[in-house]
């Protein structure tokens, strides 16, 4: 808990996501962005976690998160990603997308680009017929958005109108989106279902419908296991963990009691992904970890950097491929961690990179742990 | 209200008339962190008594101050930029932590004789800032004992007792000035000598007050002797050790205020003064501090109701003289915690510190982000607590989907059903309206309001008659359980499913499932007609679907459809209607024909 650094920054966040880093980069992430919601001004900040400069004994970093830069932002904050290393892909509560650029040489922050009403109720010219928009996931250029209004929108980012739209894709309100293979992506709605839509079709239709076996609770977030396309995890309304296999079946192969009320986010640790990540309006951030016979790997596989990842997946592809889809509880051990001490209000978002990991509360909080798997 | 010279430490609280407190961006971290520092303390364990529990609560005490500071230090920063009401706000917060620590000595850790001068000594220490600049001014210069101030400041150190940093000064000057040097060495020696109380228990009471009685008097010697005539500020340090009260007040501008003054007549004349004689002390002090020429601000007769221990008076003048809730409602809780604060009922039943927490939380309540904090203020008030959370929860703005499940989710947890049924009925309606159907719906699921999943399934019904087919295929193919919520959604479900068996072929089954629906009673009246007609294509078919049993069910409904309205006109000239009555009686006819025969027949091997 002492890697834990904490900091008050006196706006509810709604968003918190690393900034990428290039691709040979061997140090850990160092910048953050956070959005925040529920303010009259709500505004857009990059962050620099902790000084770099007062490393301590071992390498480790001290210091709270200071911040660079930070611009108004026109609605709550409902969903963020960078698009690539300076610009940033903002969802708005006004049914708004905007791309912001990091000057990173004069830190500040300007819009870029902007798409207005690309969600909206009934009629996009009215003025209050505006819909919040509640994903929006990237793959450079491209940029797929959803809504409450149940739209799905393509964008690029170059390019001033939508690619396609697909009008009333869903009749109720779609919580999240990800990318499944480039050209398929996955939505969660709050019916209860997981979706397939296959871009490179032209009908309005998805290609598959996946839902929960018993009774409809809301999806609120959705990710895909990085290396295993076939591996989806997905967030419930009940604060219910679902693991599913897209290969077979419409239901979900696992079912994991988890929080006490809605998941908000669900991610899998982007290079060792028997690490799974889920926040909840309960207050708790939990660490799933299936990584199997924890105590014969060598030492230097506890580091969570890039390069370590490509070591366990060659080595143990065996146990990985059945971990999350086992579902026999006792064969494989889980190790489930509450990382929050003292809960209060609701953790609303998390991102993890490397040994990095950020998360930001109801309590108008942000934390940054840098040593996850130390 | 006057202006201040802006000095962080001035000692006058402003009254500010408009509550903006909760809307400056940097007290809201100290709302923050205040509301997780009070969660905890509710959550702490009661079981512990005695010392640890005291430790614990004197802990949170500090935790509580520490973020008071903290907030300071930015709208300090704040300040640096702009000017303006930072500078208020610093003071202000400034008074806060003052009366707040003093409260932590005197009631919280309930300092007894002995440690409670070393507890007053490091608070006088903490907030008397003002000669800070000068005291670093002479520290860091070349030679200190040539400095102008000199002298001051070791009248300074002298005051708040601070002797080994007065002595090492003092050493100073005796290297620069030899002649002095026979002086120096007494007065450092008496310096060095002077019984404290210590925080151990090294020593008793009367211990302390037979040594210092024995220094005392061994100080008295000296200054009698005129061992310091030759020096002024030598003497005058003497005296000053010997408690003397018109040589302390001589050095009034160091002090600045009158419980720094306090503190020092107690240091050098009862330093084992008792809690409960603290306040002739302290009223004493002030008059002779302020000796006429002032009148006491707000402050002072705050700090003088803490000395003399009245606990209520010290909250009822803070709440008269701050302009936010904060302060009084933590404080009071703190101390309520701590059992001391009696059953003070108010005249309307509550006790001070529900009071207090309602009004505060209330206060959060309008702040348009803030609210979220309240509600575990409201949690904590046992009396009426959740009737003004029932209240204040409905009047927050819903204005996405998202802050409508989070508040949805405070009245789950609350068991507030009513408030649970109203949000999901708002958000349902916005759904409907805005024509998201499985929104609506999943909204009705929720709350499981039948009532609202009947208009739902009425409105998919109209679509469905105006416009021959099914819109929102999703949602209708994948209900679910959740169809079983109300008989217009199951009639809906099941009446889909019909049309899916229809579709697939699969004739004998669609047909059951028709007549299940109408003799089941789940089918609306108005719904009748279109089923017997959907019955016509199964009829006419080349196969016989319906067994005899079957068509004998379906002409007693329609029997019953056309004898219920006699008087309807519409029915009765809409010559579209009466053909399809008529079509349909042939077809139930010719098919009751065909089963007979059919069923009549013995079948071959």
């Amino acid at each position: 808990m002492e890697d834990v650094s904490a900091k008050f920054v006196s706006q509810k966040i709604s968003r918190t996501r690393w900034r990428p880093l290039p691709a040979a980069a061997l140090q850990p992430p160092d910048v953050f962005a956070t959005g925040s919601w529920d303010n009259e001004d709500n505004r857009i900040s990059i962050w620099s976690a902790g000084d770099l400069g007062n490393a301590g004994l071992n390498g480790e970093y001290h210091g709270e998160p200071h911040l660079l830069c930070d611009i108004q932002h026109n609605g709550d904050v409902m969903d963020m990603q960078f698009l690539d290393q300076e610009r940033i892909v903002v969802a708005s509560s006004t049914g708004t997308v905007t791309i912001f650029r990091h000057h990173q040489n004069n830190q500040t922050l300007s819009a870029d680009h902007r798409w207005a009403k690309a969600h909206y109720h009934v009629d996009q010219d009215t003025s209050c017929g505006g819909a919040a928009c509640t994903g929006v996931v990237c793959n450079n250029p491209e940029i797929v958005t959803v809504g409450e209004d149940g739209r799905i929108n393509l964008f690029r980012a170059d390019q001033k109108d939508a690619v396609r739209t697909i009008d009333n894709a869903d009749s109720s309100t779609l919580h999240a989106v990800t990318f499944l293979r480039t050209t398929e992506i996955l939505t969660v709605n709050s019916i209860g279902q997981l979706k397939i839509w296959d871009l490179r079709q032209q009908r309005n239709e998805p290609s598959q419908i996946f839902s929960l076996a018993g009774d409809r609770v809301p999806l609120h977030c959705v990710d895909r296991h990085p290396n295993q396309q076939h591996i989806v995890a997905t967030g419930g309304q009940d604060g219910m963990l679902s693991i599913w296999d897209i290969r077979q079946g419409t239901m979900p192969v696992s079912l994991l009691n988890a929080h006490e009320a809605e998941m908000w986010e669900v991610h899998f640790h982007p290079s060792d992904p028997d690490h799974l990540f889920t926040c909840s309006e309960d207050g708790s951030l939990w660490h799933w970890d299936t990584s199997t016979n924890v105590s014969e790997k060598p030492s230097f596989l506890h580091q969570g950097g890039r390069s370590t990842a490509y070591l366990s997946h060659s080595t143990m592809n065996q146990s990985v491929v059945s971990a999350w889809l086992s579902n026999d509880p006792t064969k494989d051990r889980m190790e489930i961690t509450n990382l929050i001490p003292n809960q209060t209000l609701s953790v609303n978002s998390l991102d993890v990179l490397g040994p990095c990991l950020v998360y930001g509360t109801d309590a108008e909080a942000i934390y940054v742990n840098r040593q996850l798997f130390a | 209200m006057t202006t201040g010279d802006g000095a962080p430490s001035s000692s006058r609280v402003f009254v500010v008339r408009r509550d903006q407190d909760i809307y400056i961006h940097t007290l809201r971290k100290l709302f923050n962190e205040s509301h997780g520092i009070f969660m905890g303390l509710q959550r702490s364990e009661e079981e512990l008594a005695g010392k640890s529990r005291k430790a614990q609560l004197v802990q949170v005490s500090k935790n509580y101050r520490s973020v008071i500071r903290a907030c300071m230090e930015d709208m300090h920063q704040a300040a640096a930029l702009k000017l303006g009401p930072a500078f208020l706000q610093v003071s202000i917060l400034s008074a806060m932590e003052l009366i707040w620590n003093l409260c932590e000595i005197l009631f919280v850790e309930a300092a007894t004789a002995g440690p409670l001068l070393l507890r007053l000594l490091d608070w006088v220490r903490l907030h008397v800032c003002d000669v800070d600049s000068m005291v670093r001014e002479v520290l860091s210069s070349e030679s200190p004992s040539k400095h102008k101030l000199f002298w001051n400041v070791v009248d300074v150190f002298v005051l708040q007792g601070r002797m080994d940093e007065a002595r090492h000064l003092l050493s100073k000057e005796a290297s620069a000035n030899p002649a002095s040097m026979n002086m120096y060495k007494i007065l450092d020696d008496l310096m060095k000598k002077m019984p404290v109380p210590s925080l151990g228990n090294t020593q008793t009471l009367t211990e302390l007050e037979l040594k210092w009685q024995h220094w005392h008097e061994e100080c008295q010697r000296y200054l009698q002797d005129g061992t310091f005539a030759s020096n002024p500020h030598m003497e005058s340090i003497c005296k000053i050790l010997l408690g003397d009260e018109d040589a302390i007040l001589e050095k009034k501008e160091l002090m600045t205020t009158w419980y720094h003054f306090l503190v020092t007549r107690l240091l050098y004349s009862h330093p084992t003064v008792k809690p409960m004689e603290l306040r002739f002390y302290a009223q004493s002090s002030m008059d002779l501090f302020l000796g006429g020429e002032s009148s006491p601000e707000p402050l002072d007769l705050i700090l003088m109701a803490a000395f003399e221990f009245e606990m209520h008076q010290v909250i009822k003048e803070c709440s008269i003289v701050l302009s936010n809730w904060w302060f009084v409602a933590h404080l009071t809780d703190l101390l309520d915690h701590c059992k001391l604060l009696q059953s003070h009922n108010l005249y309307f039943g509550s006790n001070m510190r529900e009071f207090l927490l309602l009004e505060y939380a209330s206060g959060l309540f309008s702040h348009h982000s803030l609210w979220q904090l309240g509600v575990d203020y409201f949690d904590h008030c046992p009396q009426f607590g959740r009737v003004y959370l029932e209240l204040h929860i409905e009047r927050v703005p819903l204005s996405t989907e998202q802050k409508a499940l989070k508040v949805l989710r405070i009245c789950e947890q609350r068991q507030m059903h009513e408030q649970v049924r109203s949000i999901c009925k708002i958000m349902a309606m916005k759904a409907l309206r805005n024509n998201r159907l499985g929104s609506a719906l999943s909204w009705s699921i929720r709350a499981k309001d039948a009532a609202f999943a009947t208009l739902i399934s009425d409105r998919f019904l109209k679509d469905y008659c105006e416009k021959g087919c099914f819109s929102d295929l999703d949602l209708i193919d994948n209900l679910g359980p959740s169809m079983l919520l109300s008989d217009r959604l199951t009639f809906l479900g099941k009446y889909r499913e019909f049309h899916r068996l229809y579709g697939e072929k699969r004739f004998a089954e669609a047909a059951r499932l028709l007549l299940t629906l109408m003799t089941a009673h789940i089918a609306p009246c108005s719904f009748w007609m279109t089923l017997l007609t959907d019955a016509l294509p199964l009829l006419e078919q080349k196969e016989v679907i319906f067994s005899a049993e079957q068509t004998y069910e379906l002409m007693r409904c329609l029997e019953d459809l056309t004898a219920g309205n006699p008087d309807k006109q519409k029915f009765q000239d809409d010559d579209v209607e009466t053909t399809k009555v008529e079509m349909l009686r042939l077809a139930l006819a010719r098919n009751l024909a065909r089963v007979i025969v059919k069923e009549g027949t013995v079948e071959g091997s």
